[in-house]
């Protein structure tokens, strides 16, 4: 597949799966193994009203999604396309989201079975070295066309 | 309306991101069930189709929180989630689905709780999470 057929791939999920699309997500970057999304901040996604904090459910879908967005793209070596579907997902919160910054999450399959993917992913709103929040999760594979 | 039915309302009214995903719950006594009618937003794959893995999980993370509402004095703010572990045991399909969150411990600071979702029965959950919370007072 080459690195076009790819990215058009990439921005399909991330910019037309209904729940990205509610969510405002945006691609960032897709190469082999690795991808990333932006989600923006929104008054109508906070989670704690004293403060303006996004909700960590957004941040739960946007690592989720990153991580499936990590995995498609090791489609590049592969003849079939697959679609995922989360077994697992632990994430740890580091610290609360800044209230109205964009938050950014990185995916990396960093390995893929047959049936099952490992992807580790961190969020973060300004500096990469201070995460909001990170994730480590096991996806399952299923072939067929890339839903 | 028990004490304990408004500060679920209180909770539930309050924060914004629990009428994006479209969540309700109500208490019989002190168990709360929490409801996610369907919505054609909350679809993360649609060929299926199927609730978004990350829905499932923000759903059974707010019906923690929402638990956590219930058995809080009065005038508390929100708790802090410290992290959560998420199981999918089948597919969330496009219907409406329910979760129970079962508080293992409430400590001087931090909560313990487990949360399990389902659709057409219980004995068949379609997803668990266990997450500790950051208690926080008024």
């Amino acid at each position: 597949m080459s690195p076009e057929a790819l990215r058009e791939i990439a921005r399909n999920m991330v910019e037309t799966v209904p729940q990205a699309s509610a969510l405002g997500f945006k691609l960032r970057s897709i190469e082999p193994s690795r991808g990333s999304i932006l989600t923006p901040w929104r008054e109508d996604l906070v989670g704690d009203p004293d403060t303006g904090v996004i909700a960590g459910g957004v941040i739960t879908a946007l690592l989720d999604h990153a991580c499936g967005l990590a995995i498609i793209s090791m489609a590049t070596d592969s003849k079939t396309p697959f679609s995922t579907a989360t077994l697992d997902l632990r994430i740890d919160y580091m610290r609360a989201a800044t209230p109205r910054a964009d938050v950014i999450a990185e995916a990396h399959c960093y390995k893929l079975t047959r049936t099952i993917a490992f992807v580790r992913a961190h969020a973060y709103d300004g500096d990469p070295a201070d995460p909001i929040a990170t994730a480590q999760a096991a996806f399952i594979l299923k072939r067929g066309p890339v839903a | 309306m028990s004490e304990a039915a408004e500060r679920l309302e209180t909770f539930l009214s309050r924060v914004p991101y629990v009428r994006f995903l479209g969540m309700r719950a109500e208490l019989a006594g002190d168990e709360m069930t929490a409801t996610l009618p369907f919505a054609p937003h909350l679809v993360g794959n649609v060929a299926m189709p199927a609730l978004h893995g990350g829905v499932l999980g923000a759903f059974m993370e707010m019906t923690a929180l929402a638990q956590l509402s219930v058995i809080s004095p009065p005038g508390s703010r929100v708790p802090k989630t410290i992290d959560i572990a998420i199981e999918y045991l089948r597919p969330g399909k496009a219907q409406v689905t329910y979760a129970r969150a079962d508080v293992r411990k409430v400590g001087r600071q931090i909560a313990n709780v487990h949360v399990e979702a389902w659709q057409e029965a219980r004995s068949k959950p379609v997803a668990f999470l266990r997450g500790h919370f950051l208690l926080k007072g008024a």
